[in-house]
């Protein structure tokens, strides 16, 4: 880590440390990527920040070290730095969807910057930050296991002051669309579930101490299990009467509303060829894995 | 008797002052997740049943784990050290069955509730206290895992001391003993998934993964229902109000 720092230092010419780079090198810093500058410099790549960031342009300026062109007052000067660090993280956001940015990013994720898994199936799984607002103060940074598909606070305290709006919500997905040998990588270990067992015996489904998390890291398995997956492409199914209220408070938000209004309406199962057809599919698929 | 045994006791633990053995070895930074045996317990023949195939002098050590019998000084340092191992290796392996007894389960609920086997880090399960597992009852197979009783997942300890302690040392059944034992303990189940955005748009297949997975739940739930399960209680879904926080960081 503090490898990186020096590394980061000695490229960027030592008597000139630009900003970014002293940010970027700063305790509890590290998962941040260096900017290229010429990305800040085009407002297109900016559209939008002013709104959010107060000082806008003395923050820039501080990112750019850039002389501001009226001089900035002394009891501003921690105003600007705070805007400027948070002007940088959104900038950052945006950068890393980039495709400097994304390389930038995979070099963290191959070097394990990001620590790995803690659940034991993930086997060392690395991380990828994400955020699960792309407003800033609203939560800190999560990180994104692709083999569990789930998402973690961070470990260590260090990283528990940075936003989750420096990475954003879109950067978990983009990165595993854009190197998709992550998710097949992934794809043939996700079928390994922990059951509770005592003296050797599986615990009652009945009792409170079930497997009542079991569906969360379930994988379709079986063939009857991979239709039933097929089924699910665009809704869930509904030629069951699965109808149940399972929270017992009473007021329903309105996504669940949408979704028994849709399970009422649409009671048209498919025929019954096209299921077999989508199972066959989905066999040779395996067969091929 | 015991107080005896303290005062002629100079620990193998190599410190100044005399100490029970147990508490020395439940001091040793990494032993943090086992609770200290009943003398009794150890004394108790029975209850050590089959361990003499794992350790050597089986009664010489019980008494250095009970503070009946000091190390012998006079012997060499390599000799007092094995002694030491065995001892320890001992007391571990009584410890996995002790946790089972109630009186042991009371002094794990007492660790559980104080956050001693640390926290669920995910997201969802809004740090529920974990539990110590082992994947293998036979000794020298896994190292310790630790349970979530929320996403009834499985993690490795956060902290590298940990990662060399045995799991057969807790042993396969704890988690579930407990949870029997105590059902009150056992946590309600966030029904949150998070799936990864783009732009705001859903990943298809993780979106048809997950609709698969609410589906299963969806049935496991009714078969609950249909078996009059309450699930208002201990072990039932809460839905999270996904809500933004306001102010919070």
């Amino acid at each position: 880590m503090s490898n990186m720092a020096e590394t980061i230092n000695s490229d960027s010419s030592e008597e000139l440390d630009t900003w970014i780079s002293q940010y970027c090198s700063m305790f509890g810093r590290d998962w941040f990527v260096e900017v290229d500058p010429e990305f800040i410099e085009d407002d297109f790549n900016l559209t939008g920040l002013n709104s959010s960031v107060p000082f806008f342009r003395e923050a820039l300026d501080t990112i750019l070290d850039l002389e501001p062109e009226t001089p900035i007052r002394q009891q501003n000067l921690p105003l600007v730095e705070h805007a400027a660090e948070l002007l940088y993280g959104l900038i950052h956001a945006r950068y890393i969807l980039t495709k400097q940015g994304l390389q930038a990013m995979a070099e963290k994720y191959e070097q394990k910057q990001f620590g790995v898994c803690s659940r034991f199936y993930c086997e060392g799984m690395h991380l990828i930050p994400v955020g699960r607002y792309d407003q800033a103060g609203i939560e800190t940074v999560r990180l994104y296991c692709p083999r569990c598909c789930d998402i973690y606070v961070p470990t260590s305290s260090r990283y528990l002051n940075i936003d989750g709006a420096f990475f954003g919500t879109s950067f978990a997905g983009v990165f595993v669309k854009m190197y998709p040998e992550i998710e097949e990588q992934c794809q043939q270990s996700r079928n390994r579930v922990y059951e509770l067992k005592l003296y050797g015996f599986k615990i009652s489904p009945l009792a409170p101490s079930g497997p009542r998390m079991a569906w969360l890291r379930s994988t379709p398995q079986t063939v009857e299990e991979i239709a039933e997956y097929d089924a699910c492409e665009f809704e869930l199914p509904h030629d069951e009467e699965v109808d149940v209220e399972i929270y017992d408070d009473d007021d329903d938000d309105d996504e669940e509303d949408e979704v028994q209004v849709s399970r009422a309406i649409k009671v048209t199962p498919k025929p019954e060829s096209k299921r077999a057809d989508d199972a066959s599919d989905s066999m040779k698929s395996i067969v091929k894995e | 008797m015991e107080d005896e045994a303290q005062a002629t006791f100079s620990s193998g633990s190599g410190s100044e002052f005399t100490e029970y053995w147990i508490d020395w070895f439940l001091g040793v930074r990494g032993n943090e997740y086992f609770c200290d045996i009943d003398i009794e317990y150890v004394k108790d023949r029975f209850n050590l049943t089959g361990l003499n195939q794992h350790v050597d002098r089986l009664s010489y050590l019980i008494d250095v784990i009970t503070d009946a019998h000091s190390i012998d000084e006079s012997q060499p340092e390599a000799v007092k050290l094995r002694i030491e191992e065995n001892a320890k290796y001992l007391y571990s392996l009584i410890h996995a069955r002790y946790i089972l007894t109630p009186r042991g389960l009371v002094k794990m609920s007492e660790k559980f509730k104080s956050g001693d086997f640390g926290y669920c880090q995910r997201q969802y399960c809004k740090l529920q206290a974990l539990l110590p597992v082992g994947i293998s009852d036979v000794p020298k197979v896994y190292p310790v895992k630790l349970y979530c009783p929320s996403c009834q997942d499985l993690y490795n300890p956060k902290s590298s001391r940990h990662h060399s302690i045995d799991g057969a040392f807790f042993g396969t059944s704890f988690p579930a003993m407990f949870l029997q034992a105590y059902p009150e303990l056992v946590p309600t189940h966030s029904t949150q998934i998070y799936i990864p955005k783009v732009f705001g748009f859903q990943l298809h297949e993780h979106a048809k993964l997950t609709r698969w997975r609410v589906h299963q739940r969806d049935k496991y739930v009714k078969n609950l229902l249909e078996n009059n399960v309450n699930l208002s209680g201990p072990g039932g879904y809460v839905e999270d109000t996904d809500e933004k926080p306001t102010g919070k960081r």
